[in-house]
């Protein structure tokens, strides 16, 4: 399929060649030629790989559940309009833009997408986006570990366990070794406990997630940035929902000198998982230490205006063994997704949403922990997602849920042992008034049920 | 060749959408919201959010113009060497954009989740089986995050096995600088080895620097310049003597597909980029989707999660009566209990809407028709080659796979007019230039890769438009030398960018 050639173009272009057939322009040693059959499907017209895909779509009930599900990725209003944008064929096949005169488009975009990242974490200058939140964290911190040859990181444990897990399996490969900051009651990284580890003066990086995984927002006090500096530790800010950044103080205010996450949230689908937009900006003493790409506003012969890819002597493909990371691809469409989002949405309109999310959040905290036999876990601020205690076990009353055709959360077992009774629930402006008293009337019902038994 | 000025050129760059719009200006796609510090705190909140507020058919004008000022390869030829740019089906964006596919949320429990694990299950199977490995990982992003995993899945494996003295990774100098990078990333030291005047690995070079303390041998193949390894089973029975991997880079994938097997040629390890292969849209350089694959003796290595499957009951019929397909008869679940797996290598599982679009490719050619589409990748590639040797040096004069290198050196000797020049002029006739400079040990060099899905009508005006442009510039290179001039810029200055960074807007208050 999807190609062209005639028997009469395949004959003319084999005698053009020299050669007899396809199978001699082929040819292998035959120690090395195929001999197994292949276990592939049969080919299929196009209106046969619809129905078979109708028949996957449909074995994903799920998305027609109500859902509370976060944790990293959220559900938001995207307008159509995006994608009526981003589809358009120059933007989808375009290669990375290394011929610039053809490429002043989206050299333009991702160049607007780099002034968006900085605007709003408050960073002196922000990539061209690379893999997703959790890779743009072991980045960031690789960039710290350059910046100051130490071989150990500090990692509040309130930082998103897949990010923490990606960062080990990196952290693994450069044999640098991670240690763990404490939780503190209220939900909050235990910055006490974190002045302590950052004085013995070993650490390259400390990394904090703002929401942090349970949704509280938590960042460095004074002190505790005081702290950090006096033992020149780079302090990293982890934004995995990246709608708060609209609503909540940059992190660049509170002392962040990198800052690393997840764009989803800005009209990129859910997707099962990807693909997803990582982020990193930073301040500009770690220029030349930033991986992936960067645009630059520069102009052309004529001094016209135009954009180029810039400071490549970083990269892979200059610098190859020496270069600051391995990324070649990045995530250039999701990134282009996000700037349209923006554009679209504007100051007011990501106001809006991020207003929405603290409003319905709330709604969704009064109502759950209204229940007898049900609290909030922690007292901190938070943003939208608040970790309801449901006093058992955590999976049992999910999995009641779901016969109801209700995803309540994620149960924060499998990353916290000692939260095994606890779900992490997320609302976001997409969250109804009715699918908040629908969980509230089915959770009151299955926690009083297991509570008799 | 008409000469043009540059008052030719289309309009200038459009503003910035920063410089468009005014404050209140906003699209009602939510209610409005409550003031935010209805709900924290001020000290908790930020004190301006300076974004523009546009209408939305501004922001619709803008991001069209935009895409009017960038070439893909559904405005023309796209020769990009080691890219892969083929044309990208429709059916594979629709599939992908279905709402049971778009909407799904990563943590749906398996059991409400099993038709996107079922797409994952079908793709990792048919990938295993056409390139010969045991088991992928559909976890990694792409290309380059795929060879890391493929290099901690050896490191790994050489501590579990006691041998971590072994830091040493051989790396051919006409391999992608993905590779010798990702070594880095994982502490091994890389050797460089020379190509032989054949511009192959020679078997007797492998046996000069393999030992005790190979750890991994990288290689393509075909390699960068297009050649098949002829050698390749003696350089891995050299490479494994010692008890070092083979590593298999996917990024010619699309010679082979089909037709011979990594797996056989005595690879361990390898990833393919399904952006590249499998017909995923490059969408401005990703994202990708970068699958790493192993032998037996090493899945336990695999990144996490692993879609595993069990047979459902074995009566189980479909809700029409008919037979399941084998794969319709298996229950799903991601498996993360892995102890000796390197573990996730980011967020969330797999480019999971990238795994629908690959799936729907093999679905729409079967095996017969994924090697067909090696075979005529290969065909294309080799009509350019002896059309192109016509007026342009070709350094290796032999079959290649499914690209080819020219070399502009003698032109430049007689002309002055250079590789890049050549590039820049393919620009103005609506073509993507090839990739230039790539293999380093080539002067000079442009790498072009057709790709199965041109016509010879495409190819033919290809050659006939680069033969023109080596005419023009034997008889007055300036002109070539001055080229693009029908693009809306002309050669960007990138010293300057280097040189003085603007890497964002900034507001004029600043």
């Amino acid at each position: 399929m999807y190609t062209p050639h005639t028997q009469a173009d395949i004959r003319a272009m084999l005698d053009a060649i020299g050669v007899g057939s396809l199978d001699e322009l082929l040819a292998v040693p035959d120690a090395v030629a195929l001999k197994a059959e292949l276990d592939i499907v049969p080919a299929l017209p196009e209106y046969q790989i619809a129905r078979r895909f109708e028949h996957f779509a449909a074995k994903n009930a799920g998305v027609d559940f109500v859902s509370f599900l976060g944790a990293g990725a959220y559900r938001h209003y995207a307008p159509p309009a995006i994608a009526t944008l981003a589809m358009r064929g120059e933007f989808l096949t375009a290669y990375t833009p290394y011929q610039a005169e053809v490429s002043q488009g989206y050299l333009q975009a991702i160049y607007e997408w780099q002034s968006y990242i900085c605007l709003l974490t408050g960073m002196d200058m922000a990539n061209a986006s690379v893999y997703d939140g959790a890779t743009a964290l072991a980045e960031g911190t690789i960039m710290a570990i350059n910046a100051n040859g130490r071989k150990k990181v500090l990692v509040s444990r309130a930082v998103d366990p897949n990010y923490r897990a990606v960062l080990k399996t990196y952290c693994d490969g450069l044999d640098i070794a991670i240690d763990e900051i404490a939780i503190a009651a209220d939900g909050t990284t235990d910055l006490a406990a974190l002045k302590a580890a950052v004085a013995s003066k070993e650490y390259a990086a400390v990394a904090l997630q703002t929401p942090n995984f349970f949704g509280n927002i938590d960042t460095l006090d004074a002190d505790a940035l005081a702290a950090v500096r006096e033992s020149s530790t780079v302090p990293i800010a982890v934004v995995s929902e990246a709608i708060s950044l609209a609503a909540l103080a940059t992190p660049a205010s509170w002392g962040a000198e990198i800052v690393v996450g997840e764009a989803q949230s800005f009209g990129v689908a859910l997707a099962y998982g990807g693909p997803y937009v990582g982020f990193i900006a930073a301040t500009k003493e770690h220029m030349r230490r930033i991986p992936g790409r960067l645009v630059g506003k520069s102009v052309d012969n004529d001094g016209r205006t135009a954009y180029v890819l810039t400071l490549q002597a970083r990269e892979q493909h200059i610098r190859r063994e020496r270069a600051t990371s391995n990324i070649c691809t990045n995530q250039a469409h999701c990134a282009l997704i996000a700037t349209i989002y923006l554009a679209l949405m504007g100051k007011t309109g990501l106001r809006d949403v991020a207003a929405l999310n603290l409003a319905r959040s709330r709604e969704l905290a009064t109502s759950v922990s209204a229940i007898a036999g049900v609290d909030l876990k922690f007292t901190a601020p938070f943003f939208n997602e608040i970790v309801v205690d449901v006093h058992q076990n955590a999976d049992d009353v999910l999995a009641k849920l779901r016969e109801r055709k209700i995803l309540g959360g994620v149960a924060l077992g499998r990353f916290y042992p000692e939260l095994s009774t606890c779900i992490l629930m997320n609302a976001t402006e997409l969250t109804s008034t009715g699918d908040i008293e629908a969980l509230a009337t089915a959770l009151s019902e299955v926690v009083h049920v297991h509570a008799n038994v | 060749m008409s000469t043009q000025t540059s008052n030719d050129r289309p309009n200038a760059a459009p503003p910035l959408i920063f410089e468009l719009g005014q404050e209140g200006r906003a699209n009602r796609y939510v209610e409005e919201g409550r003031p935010l510090d209805q709900f924290l705190p001020t000290s908790l909140l930020r004190d301006e959010l300076p974004l523009p507020d546009n209408s939305e058919l501004e922001v619709v004008r803008h991001f069209t113009k935009l895409s009017q000022r960038t070439f893909g390869i559904d405005l023309g030829f796209y020769p990009l060497g080691s890219c892969t740019m083929k044309y990208n089906p429709r059916v594979n964006d629709a599939m992908a954009s279905k709402r049971e596919f778009a909407q799904l949320h990563p943590y749906t429990p398996d059991e409400h989740a099993q038709g996107a694990l079922q797409v994952m299950y079908e793709l990792e199977r048919s990938l295993s089986s056409l390139f010969g490995m045991a088991a992928f990982s559909l976890n990694p992003s792409a290309g380059a995050h795929a060879e890391l995993a493929a290099l901690l899945i050896a490191k790994k494996y050489f501590k579990d096995r006691g041998e971590s003295h072994r830091d040493k990774v051989i790396v051919p100098d006409t391999a992608h600088g993905t590779n010798p990078a990702s070594a880095a990333m994982c502490g091994f030291k890389v050797i460089s080895l020379p190509s032989d005047e054949r511009g192959r690995v020679s078997v007797e070079e492998i046996k000069k620097v393999v030992g005790p303390d190979t750890a991994v041998c990288m290689m393509t193949n075909p390699n960068t310049l297009g050649l098949f390894e002829d050698h390749i089973h003696e350089i891995a029975a050299a490479v494994h003597e010692v008890g070092g991997l083979m590593y298999y880079d996917g990024a010619n994938a699309n010679a082979i597909m089909g037709n011979v097997r990594p797996g056989d040629m005595g690879f361990d390890l390898m990833h393919l980029n399904l952006h590249k292969t499998f017909t995923i849209p490059h969408g401005g350089g990703g994202a990708g989707h970068g699958p790493v694959g192993v032998a037996a003796h090493l899945v336990d290595y695999l990144p996490t999660p692993y879609v595993r499957a069990t047979p459902a009951k074995a009566d189980a019929t479909a809700s029409n009566g008919r037979p399941l397909a084998p794969s319709d008869a298996m229950t799903y679940e991601l498996d993360f209990d892995r102890p000796k797996s390197i573990g996730p290598m980011r967020s969330f599982w797999s480019n999971f809407a990238h795994a629908v679009r690959a799936l729907a490719y093999i679905y729409a050619n079967g095996a017969d028709g994924l090697k067909k589409v090696s075979q005529l990748a290969v065909l294309n590639a080799n009509y350019v080659r002896v059309k192109v040797a016509d007026f342009l040096e070709t350094p290796y004069p032999e079959i290649c796979r499914h690209e080819f290198v020219a070399s502009a050196q003698d032109l430049k000797k007689a002309t002055g007019v250079k590789a890049l020049d050549i590039a820049k002029a393919l620009l103005d006739h609506g073509m993507m230039a090839p990739t230039m400079y790539f293999p380093l040990i080539v002067p000079e060099c442009l790498m072009i890769e057709p790709t199965e899905t041109e016509s010879k009508e495409t190819l033919d005006h290809f050659v006939e438009v680069l033969r023109e442009i080596v005419e023009t510039a034997r008889k007055e290179p300036e002109t070539i030398m001055a080229a693009p001039v029908k693009t809306v810029v002309g050669r960007v200055d990138e010293t300057r960018a280097a040189r003085q960074p603007d890497l964002k807007w900034e507001p004029a208050s600043a």
